[in-house]
């Protein structure tokens, strides 16, 4: 690097000199592409900083841009893509809001006469195309994040554990039951029946579409947990095809009491609890 | 060693674990109870583990092992205020406590005690729980 120091000053000169036209046509060509969903006195304001990071790394190739001289333009990168991420910006556009620099710089160097200017034009832009990457990278990253915070939120919302009388819960499961599902289901159920003193439960997976072995596995381990703090549990609503895979994988209930449906288990579960529900003649 | 407290109240001995058990303080209380129950002849016996958040498989085990001891006494056991986390773990362990009655909070396991009492002993003994006290 420190050879061709030199020649890279002639391409960092020429960045330096020229650097509010090549930002407005840069900011220009992005805004073009983006055709107005981001203000541009927003970008220019976000390149600026980009380019006042970037023209000092003139000389770099790129190859490796993990060292601490690129630790300000990989964090400003960063922030950059996951406020695309959220404004709903796809990866090749935020990727190319890096790569668009390239042609102004071409188009400067284009016009120089020293030949040297060229080679650092090229190792410049194999360096943007690793902050290309980057973004890419980051892109991805910060996208993967808001699906792990959605998926979380998923699970709160979908599991949720209700009175349906004094001493008796209900569990109405809807949609895939997984593992970490049905964990999150036990724990708020055995929580729950502590907390309301309710010794029965009923686990309803009339919305379950799939059970497979593990499930099965899980939901008899909440049973036996439930049991052994003093609750019964009384799982309703096993929908046919369901019924059948249970069989077809011998998967044993034991003494496990299920009913068709919600309304047949809280008739035993009233019926355990020693209420009586008696229909009236209406007037 | 820390010893756990039994307590008689009525014809129930109640067990409240209070503390961390070691080994050493299961097997000093599966034995003082043994005494207990065969000094009082209690008819039942109820472990209070509200407090107890961790558990083994020894101390799972010692459940059962007392309801067998207090079997041999013609006397129930009823385990309750196990905490959900300490169920899980006993699930886990594949520990189900056989044939060790449960319930939610004390007051449960008392009238679970109480019922199976009176199926035992049938209509004649309502008066004096405690034929050998009395």
């Amino acid at each position: 690097m420190t050879a061709d120091a030199g020649h890279a000053q002639r391409l960092t000169e020429l960045l330096r000199e020229n650097a509010e036209l090549l930002i407005d046509k840069w900011v220009g060509v992005v805004a073009a592409a983006l055709r107005g969903r981001s203000a541009r006195t927003e970008l220019e304001a976000d390149f600026r900083e980009f380019y006042a990071a970037l023209v000092p790394l003139v000389g770099h190739d790129g190859k490796n841009i993990s060292g601490p001289e690129f630790t300000e333009i990989r964090s400003l990168l960063e922030e950059y893509s996951r406020s695309r991420v959220r404004a709903g910006f796809t990866p090749s556009e935020t990727a190319s809001s890096v790569f668009s620099l390239k042609e102004p710089v071409f188009e400067l160097v284009e016009n120089d006469a020293s030949p040297e200017v060229f080679q650092q034009a090229l190792a410049f832009s194999r360096l943007l195309d690793a902050f290309g990457l980057l973004t890419f990278e980051s892109y991805s990253r910060a996208r993967e994040d808001i699906i792990r915070e959605q998926s979380e939120q998923l699970l709160e919302l979908t599991t949720p554990v209700v009175k349906i009388w004094e001493g008796v819960l209900a569990v109405p499961l809807v949609g895939t039951l997984d593992s970490a599902r049905t964990q999150v289901v036990m724990e708020k159920l055995l929580e729950m029946l502590v907390e309301t003193g309710s010794e029965h439960a009923i686990i309803d997976i009339t919305g379950v579409f799939a059970v497979d072995t593990q499930v099965a596995q899980h939901l008899l381990k909440t049973v036996v947990a439930a049991r052994l703090m003093g609750a019964e549990c009384i799982v309703s609503g096993i929908r046919p095809q369901i019924a059948q895979t249970i069989v077809a994988l011998g998967i044993e209930f034991g003494d496990i009491v299920t009913k068709a449906s919600l309304a047949d288990a809280l008739r035993h579960a009233l019926r355990r609890e020693g209420v009586e529900v008696v229909r009236r003649e209406v007037v | 060693m820390e010893r756990v407290p039994i307590l008689k109240i009525g014809g129930v001995l109640l067990v409240s674990i209070q503390i961390d058990l070691q080994d050493q303080s299961v097997l000093a209380l599966q034995e003082d109870l043994a005494e207990k129950i065969s000094a009082t002849g209690a008819h039942g016996v109820v472990i209070d583990i509200s407090a107890v958040e961790i558990v083994d498989s020894f101390i799972g085990r010692m459940f059962a092992t007392i309801a067998s001891i207090s079997r041999l006494f013609d006397a129930d056991t009823v385990v309750v205020g196990m905490r959900p986390a300490v169920a899980i773990t006993l699930v886990e362990l594949g520990l189900t406590l056989g044939g060790v009655r449960t319930a939610l909070n004390l007051e449960r396991g008392m009238k679970i005690l109480g019922e199976l009492g009176r199926e035992r002993r049938g209509a004649v003994t309502h008066f004096g729980e405690f034929p050998r006290d009395a």
